[in-house]
């Protein structure tokens, strides 16, 4: 046990962060999974799972580009969203061709991390050229109209393929065909696919992703872009390169997060994507901290649970929700609260050092 | 890590002043800068830029402020685009390159305004630096394939190697932003060496150094040109500096070279002396 502390210890901090961040996701899981299996967790809670676990996607994925690419990304539900349409229309086509459920969600999910993560390319490529904020005023324009557009779209399958229309959903079906994507009603799915431990799965996979890419040569050129573009092309590293990797992999793993939350509703509309939605997963991020993954899980599955948890608050429920923002970020840049724990720690390093001597 | 040899390539004599060493003088130039020229709108920064630097040389680059040393290094990584001339980079034409692909060819160099990845540790601004000769993917490094431990190992080694060149290994786990001044320029030649380079360009190295910091500075420099083999060009007030090691100088005035030579050859020059300290009033 103290050979464990020890080389807790001796970790270097990013290491540690990593740790700490996997064994947070990993106990919660396990916790909520036992209360899930004993005394049940209530109706609430329950239903907020897989959101929670999509939002924490969410949240890590836009951590990636804003705070570890130093880019602002005004559209990421709009990446969701294709995640969600795109992916959940795979899962109700493919449901008879893959009975088993899990793997079913699983190829929808790379469906949906491929398409989203598709469109992100073709996002960067005029865009991560350019400096500034030109990045945040296009993906914010992407994600208003990738909403139009799916509101606009009608997707069916029969025996003959697929079909496809921006105008009507009379498509003439053969017998036995399904609608996938029925424009301004959304998507119905046949059967709820996504579970919890897809959701933690999806999580877990995630962490992996965004801590082994973000402590590796592309990672370190990502950062390196982020911190002196003009230094970073002088030692002969490509900016708009390691931009667009940092770019694409987050819009893939935003998809994926779409497909997860998709599944896990009987319906729902394009329109649930929207600004706010935007907005609200950047929020999760500012609050957690830039760059800090451990503060998106948190702040995501914290602000996820809230507006549910204040229900009994009634019409005053969001007037709530935003007095709690308020005081959480004034209490997390509290330099008194800061220098609390940087006395603790300093008394905790006072006590190692005497013990050495 | 060792350098592909590359094509002899056969120049085109210029009508030039170029005076490179006697030991390089039979082997083709690592610079040539031929008629280089930069105007900002209606104001020719630059113009008619020649200069010739042997593959072993240590140059200098001297000036009144404001002369344009630093835009001469800008246009030589390409981060302006030259409006007239040639610059060639061991015999190849750089016209059609950027700062990255310019680097690629071999030249590397430091910043008068340090530009470090502050954020990052020493170590990793040196790993930065051997980016292009790490050889793994991104996929080896998301699943963590055995090629990504071996060649971050190697990485690693070869960074604390360099480090060692000012005795710097021991602030590998700092940030870059918390060294000391004079330390954050040392660890930026680091990292420009990092990317193996055949021509070094230093901008102002020993800005803000004490006398013996830089004497030290001195002895590094030649140090790293013995070592690796490579050409240095730097951009330097201190004449000390300058006087000391530097084989062949250039001066440049109001963007355009009023002298070029060895030092003793600049220090008695007349137009130098004019230029920096003004004409003497006829009595």
């Amino acid at each position: 046990m103290s050979r464990v502390v020890n080389r807790l210890a001796n970790m270097n901090k990013t290491t540690r962060s990593s740790v700490f961040t996997y064994a947070l996701v990993v106990g919660a899981f396990v916790i909520l999974q036992l209360l899930r299996m004993t005394t049940g967790l209530g109706s609430v809670l329950e239903g907020q799972l897989i959101p929670i676990c999509a939002y924490v996607t969410m949240a890590l994925a836009l951590n990636l580009v804003v705070g570890v690419s130093g880019e602002l990304s005004l559209g990421h539900a709009g990446f969701m969203s294709i995640g969600a349409f795109l992916g959940c229309a795979a899962a109700n086509g493919l449901a008879e061709l893959i009975p088993f459920t899990p793997v079913r969600l699983g190829v929808a999910m790379v469906i949906g991390a491929a398409l989203a993560g598709f469109f992100g390319f073709l996002i960067g490529i005029p865009v991560l050229r350019l400096n500034g904020d030109y990045l945040a005023i296009v993906t914010l324009a992407f994600g208003e109209i990738i909403k139009s557009v799916l509101t606009n779209t009608y997707l069916a399958v029969d025996k003959k393929g697929l079909h496809f229309s921006f105008l009507t959903d009379k498509n003439a079906l053969e017998e036995g065909g399904l609608q996938l994507i029925r424009g301004p009603m959304g998507v119905m799915n046949t059967q709820r696919i996504s579970t919890f431990t897809v959701g933690f799965v999806l999580v877990v996979i995630t962490l992996v992703v965004i801590f082994n890419l973000v402590n590796s040569r592309t990672g370190r050129a990502i950062m390196a872009a982020r911190d002196n573009r003009i230094a970073a092309e002088s030692v002969g590293i490509s900016v708009t390169k390691y931009k667009m990797i940092a770019f694409v992999t987050s819009a893939a793993l935003a998809g994926a997060a779409g497909t997860l939350y998709g599944c896990s509703q009987t319906t729902f509309v394009a329109t649930k994507f929207d600004f706010n939605t935007s907005i609200l997963i950047l929020v999760f991020v500012v609050l957690g901290g830039l760059g800090n993954m451990w503060g998106s899980v948190i702040a995501a599955a914290a602000l996820t649970i809230l507006p549910e948890a204040l229900r009994q608050f009634a019409d005053y429920r969001m007037l709530v929700y935003a007095i709690v923002l308020i005081l959480v970020m004034l209490a997390t840049n509290n330099p008194a609260i800061w220098g609390f724990f940087a006395r603790l720690r300093e008394r905790r390093e006072e006590k190692k050092g005497g013990a050495a001597q | 890590m060792s350098r592909t040899p590359k094509e002899p390539v056969k120049l085109v004599p210029v009508p030039s002043t170029n005076k490179i060493p006697e030991r390089d003088i039979d082997k083709s130039p690592i610079l040539e800068c031929r008629h280089l020229g930069i105007d900002f709108g209606g104001l020719a920064a630059v113009k008619d830029f020649n200069m010739a630097i042997g593959r072993t040389e240590i140059a200098g680059l001297i000036g009144p402020n404001g002369a344009g040393k630093t835009t001469v290094f800008n246009l030589l990584t390409k981060v302006y685009q030259p409006t007239r001339g040639t610059i060639l980079v061991d015999g190849v034409d750089t016209h059609n390159m950027n700062t990255v692909q310019v680097n690629k060819a071999g030249i590397a160099r430091t910043f008068q305004n340090i530009r470090l990845f502050s954020n990052l540790s020493v170590e990793d601004n040196v790993k930065l630096g051997l980016h292009n000769h790490i050889n793994y993917n991104m996929w080896s490094g998301i699943l963590r394939l055995p090629r990504y431990w071996n060649a971050e190992r190697l990485a690693h080694e070869r960074a604390m190697e360099l480090l060692s060149i000012f005795d710097m290994g021991y602030l590998a786990k700092y940030k870059a932003g918390s060294l000391p001044y004079g330390d954050q320029r040392k660890l930026e030649i680091v990292r420009a060496l990092a990317t193996n380079p055949s021509l070094l360009l230093l901008d102002e190295p020993a800005a803000g150094m004490n006398p013996s910091e830089t004497a030290e500075l001195m002895d590094n420099i030649v140090k790293i040109r013995d070592t690796f083999g490579i050409a240095i060009l730097l951009i330097e007030h201190d004449m000390n500096l300058v006087m000391g090691i530097c084989e062949g100088i250039a001066v440049l005035n109001f963007g355009q070279i009023i002298a070029k030579g060895t030092p003793d050859e600049i220090k008695n020059d007349p137009v130098v002396i004019e230029a920096y300290l003004g004409k003497r009033k006829e009595a």
